[in-house]
């Protein structure tokens, strides 16, 4: 029997039959919140036309939702720095008093970091430039560029937390009425039906919200958009095999640090020379600083959180870090793949946009920006084809959807960035030549795709700095205590150990706890599975555990990977750091919708 | 016999973040309060819960929310708490924080209820949390029974059962006792220790049915107008603390606790 509450509610819980709306959003990023923002806008802005009617609930407003994975939909990570030329084009009159934690660029450098410890692995022209320049540099071990190239700068642009921002977006957005943003909700999968994309299926109960319009902006490792790549295939060249993982931590800056709100650092250089580094002060004395750790830094025992630590205690970023307080830590994967990775931008029912979309630009650094702008530039031909009564087919997403895409900036600068870091497969020299050649040249010269090569086997990366049997033992030590070998072997190879402050300098289980606050529900299945063990059983090279920012991936029996999702940040690395594959392009490792994560709304 | 069910409970930050006190220009406040997640307040949730377990087996039941907050933080927990159970939301519109005064928070809450047309003092159970999460002032719930005429009110209740149309309650007392009541009817005001059931799952689809009255009910919610005269707070701090974490699965507890006792004592 039903009961009915005054508000109409059934407090004997409702039956499961499919939902219906007009326009589904996988994911609240940056990409959705343009989406959403851009689209809320146009349905409210006073026109003499009819207002638009939902066609999936004749006689209602359109029935748009979005559902995001994460508990609320401030617990993003990135770092941000951004010209935001769409977020302005949006906000022309954005006040960034209302935003916690934004600011506008105010000075801004490009800092190269030396190796004040000698453990970084620098090729031999890289140690002799190394000597010149550390006469030109300061007593800091970093030196100053004395210009920042172009395509690099972010001036008259913001710097935000992600988290404050998609809080402040997300809120407007709701308070319109015209979308609902749904926290903790995850899809699962797209919902197929012959052979368009009619919906998506939640993970939670399975429940089916069918949808003339799925859009898919779930990110650059999200679950529904890997399985419209699947079915649909990419288009012909088209691969996404440039990543990285962002890590990053929000600080208390202290008393002592002079640095002024607005300040932005870019570091190349250090810990490792592919590992680029960031700093950026938000208003009250708090920064962001983190690290990204890409896919071509050729190293069995790629780490994320070690190296963050080296990083923040280069004395060039120490010094105003030193006595400082971590608020907040977090972790992300980037598609670095660029419009080498743009998949399918739309099929019969569906679009994709943001990261998962291939909208970052690697040359500029800049994910967010663009992915808003893939997400504003769909709302409009959304708003068009409602305003003139037409379905959400293939052609007609192709032609007031891509087509805007493919007239933007968006488009231009990512056309120049596409070959801008396949130097970095032939090394370093010529991973910052192809970078300077496709900036200044604006895309016409650069270096051409090699193919990826596997992993080395720890001894050969090791030769000359370890030898075979100080690899095996540190190997067979860490097996049997369960942990990774990055601390041990990068100790082993001359980086000093991190003596923790309880503050700052924490281990990697604090930062979790104090910096990312992460959770997991309950009585859930785990979302990483091994999908063949005997493939990990017999694998030599354990990326997944090395990688993993939340040491949530851990050596088990016979020093095979276990998974505990009490301590995923589902940052995603785990699935592009898995040095096997399946099936061509499909690693050992399944990652899947589910809740939990991050608990930080500063990231 | 069908129960109306008014379950008064506000926002907290979310229990996983770091707090800080800091002195604002109305006083102490949290430090970045506004940025801070928040979550229903987790005392007056086992009271939510608690409502629809009772509501679920007595058909007819009601379940309203009550509930002073600042609005758009409201909103964005609400959408997470709708997913939860069936109820209908009245939101009142002002601080959300521990730094305001239980007397004028229980005369506003009073006045929302008595606002409600159609309520029947011979169903009407009063529910919230024992304590609230941002601070522990225990009379809020008792207030409001008070300000409403209801007299029967029971602190810190573990469970609540119905028997032959009576309300048998089990209650926290001093030195660790359980003390068990028996109301032979309704009206009665219940404020809630952690009750026994868990957090139940989401549940998109009511969800999206609750969040049809509930936007317009958030979108047309009213300022409290709470004055804060003659209450101030002259102090707030948080105690010291020391962390050292350490996560691992599987170890006896014995061994747990022996170690705990070797860090306490340095
Ligand atoms: C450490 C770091 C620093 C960065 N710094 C900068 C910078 O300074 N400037 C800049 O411009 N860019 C920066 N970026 C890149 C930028 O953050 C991204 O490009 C941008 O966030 C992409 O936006 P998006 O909306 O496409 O995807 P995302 O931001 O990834 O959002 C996708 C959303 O979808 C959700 N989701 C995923 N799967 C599901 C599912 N199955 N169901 C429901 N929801 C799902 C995710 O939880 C997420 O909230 C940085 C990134 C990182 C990690
Ligand atoms: S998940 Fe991949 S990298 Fe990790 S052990 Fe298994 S096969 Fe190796
Ligand atoms: S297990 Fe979780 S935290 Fe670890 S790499 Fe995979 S997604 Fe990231």
């Amino acid at each position: 029997m039903s009961i009915e509450t005054e508000a109409g509610n059934d407090v004997n819980g409702v039956d499961a039959k499919p939902l219906d709306a007009d326009i589904v959003c996988v994911g609240f990023g940056p990409a959705s919140a343009g989406f959403l923002t851009t689209l809320t806008k146009l349905l409210q802005a006073p026109s003499t036309d009819q207002p638009v009617e939902s066609r999936a609930v004749p006689g209602m407003p359109p029935q748009i939702l979005c559902y995001e994975r994460a508990d609320d939909i401030a617990f993003g990570v990135s770092g941000v720095v951004t010209r935001a030329r769409a977020i302005k084009s949006t906000f022309p009159y954005l006040n960034t008093a209302e935003i916690p934690l934004s600011a506008r660029v105010g000075s801004e450098r490009l800092l190269y970091l030396l190796d004040p410890h000698g453990a970084s692995r620098r090729p031999l022209w890289m140690r002799l430039a190394d000597k010149v320049i550390k006469g030109l540099a300061r007593e800091d071990y970093s030196y100053e560029a004395p210009y920042i190239p172009p395509f690099l700068h972010k001036q008259d642009g913001f710097i935000f937390s992600l988290g404050q921002f998609m809080q402040w977006s997300g809120q407007q957005v709701m308070f319109s009425g015209t979308a609902q943003v749904w926290p903790g909700t995850p899809v699962s999968d797209p919902l197929f039906e012959n052979g368009k994309v009619a919906g998506v299926v939640l993970a939670a109960d399975g429940t089916e919200i069918r949808a003339e319009l799925t859009v898919v902006g779930d990110g650059p490792v999200g679950p529904v958009g890997r399985r419209l790549d699947e079915v649909y295939g990419m288009p012909l060249g088209h691969k996404r095999d440039e990543w990285a993982v962002g890590m990053k931590m929000v600080v208390d800056l202290p008393a002592s640090c002079t640095l002024e709100e607005g300040t932005v650092f870019h570091t190349i250089g250090y810990p490792e020379p592919e590992i680029f580094g960031f700093f950026y002060v938000h208003p009250d004395r708090v920064a962001s600083v983190g690290i990204f750790v890409p896919s071509w830094l050729d190293s069995p025992v790629r780490t994320g959180y070690r190296y963050l630590q080296h990083f923040i205690t280069h004395p060039a970023i120490w010094r105003h870090l030193k006595g400082g307080r971590m608020r907040s830590w977090g972790a992300k994967s980037l598609l670095e793949s660029g419009r080498r990775g743009e998949p399918r931008l739309c099929g019969d029912g569906y679009a994709r946009i943001g990261e998962g979309s291939g909208s970052t630009n690697v040359l500029t650094g800049s994910g967010v920006d663009e992915a808003w702008l893939t997400g504003r530039l769909l709302a409009e031909g959304v708003h068009e084809l409602w305003r003139e009564g037409l379905p959400f087919t293939k052609a007609n997403l192709e032609a007031r959807y891509v087509r805007r895409r493919r007239t933007s900036w968006l488009e231009k600068e990512s056309i120049i960035a596409e070959r801008a870091r396949n130097g970095f497969q032939r090394g370093i020299l010529r991973g910052f030549l192809g970078m300077a050649l496709a900036g200044f040249t604006s895309g016409a010269l650069g270096y051409n795709r090699r193919r990826d090569k596997p992993a080395r086997p720890l001894e050969e990366f090791y030769r000359g700095r370890l030898s075979a049997e100080q690899v095996r033992d540190i190997r067979a030590a860490c097996e049997k205590d369960a942990q990774p070998l990055h601390d041990a072997l990068m100790e082993a190879a001359g980086w000093p150990a991190i003596e923790f402050d309880g503050q700052l300098l924490v281990s990697h289980q604090d930062a979790l706890l104090m910096g990312g606050k992460v959770q997991a529900a309950p009585d859930l299945p785990d979302h990483v599975v091994f999908r063949d063990p005997d493939l990990c059983a017999a694998c030599t090279n354990r990326l997944c555990i090395e990688i993993c920012s939340g040491e949530a991936i851990h050596a088990g029996e016979n020093g095979a990977p276990v998974f505990d999702r009490d301590k995923c940040v589902h940052c995603g690395a785990c699935i592009w750091n898995c040095t096997q594959e399946v099936a061509p392009g499909v690693s050992n490792v399944a990652f899947c919708a589910a809740p939990g994560g991050l608990h930080s709304a500063e990231n | 016999m069908p129960y109306q069910i008014i379950v008064c409970g506000g926002i907290a930050p979310d229990p996983l973040q770091t707090l800080e006190p800091a002195m604002g220009p109305a006083g102490p406040a949290l430090k970045n309060e506004m940025m801070l997640p928040a979550v229903f307040d987790p005392w007056a949730a086992h009271a939510l819960y608690e409502a629809a377990h009772l509501a679920r087996q007595f058909p007819g039941s009601s379940i309203r929310v009550v509930t002073l907050a600042p609005k758009a933080k409201l909103q964005q927990v609400m959408m997470t708490v709708a997913q939860k159970l069936p109820f209908e939301l009245i939101p009142i519109d002002g601080p959300g924080g521990g730094f305001t005064d239980a007397v004028e928070v229980s005369k506003v809450l009073a006045q929302a209820i008595s606002a409600i047309p159609g309520i029947d003092m011979s169903q009407f159970l009063l529910f919230g949390g024992w304590e609230s999460a941002t601070r522990g002032s225990g009379c809020v719930i008792p207030m409001v029974a008070a300000r409403l005429g209801i007299e029967d009110c029971f602190l810190a209740v573990d469970e609540l059962k119905i028997e032959d149309g009576a309300l048998v309650i089990k209650e926290r007392v001093e030195g660790g006792l359980l003390q068990v009541s028996r109301c032979s009817a309704p009206p009665a005001a219940l404020a809630w220790a952690t009750g026994s059931l868990p957090e139940p799952p989401n549940h998109p689809q009511t969800g999206m049915a609750n969040m049809r009255a509930m936007m317009p009910a958030l979108q047309r919610a009213k300022p409290a107008g709470l004055t804060g005269e003659g209450f101030s707070v002259p102090q707030a701090t948080l105690p010291a603390q020391q962390r050292q974490t350490q996560v691992v699965k599987d170890k006896p507890a014995a061994e747990i606790s022996r170690e705990l006792l070797e860090w306490i004592k340095g």
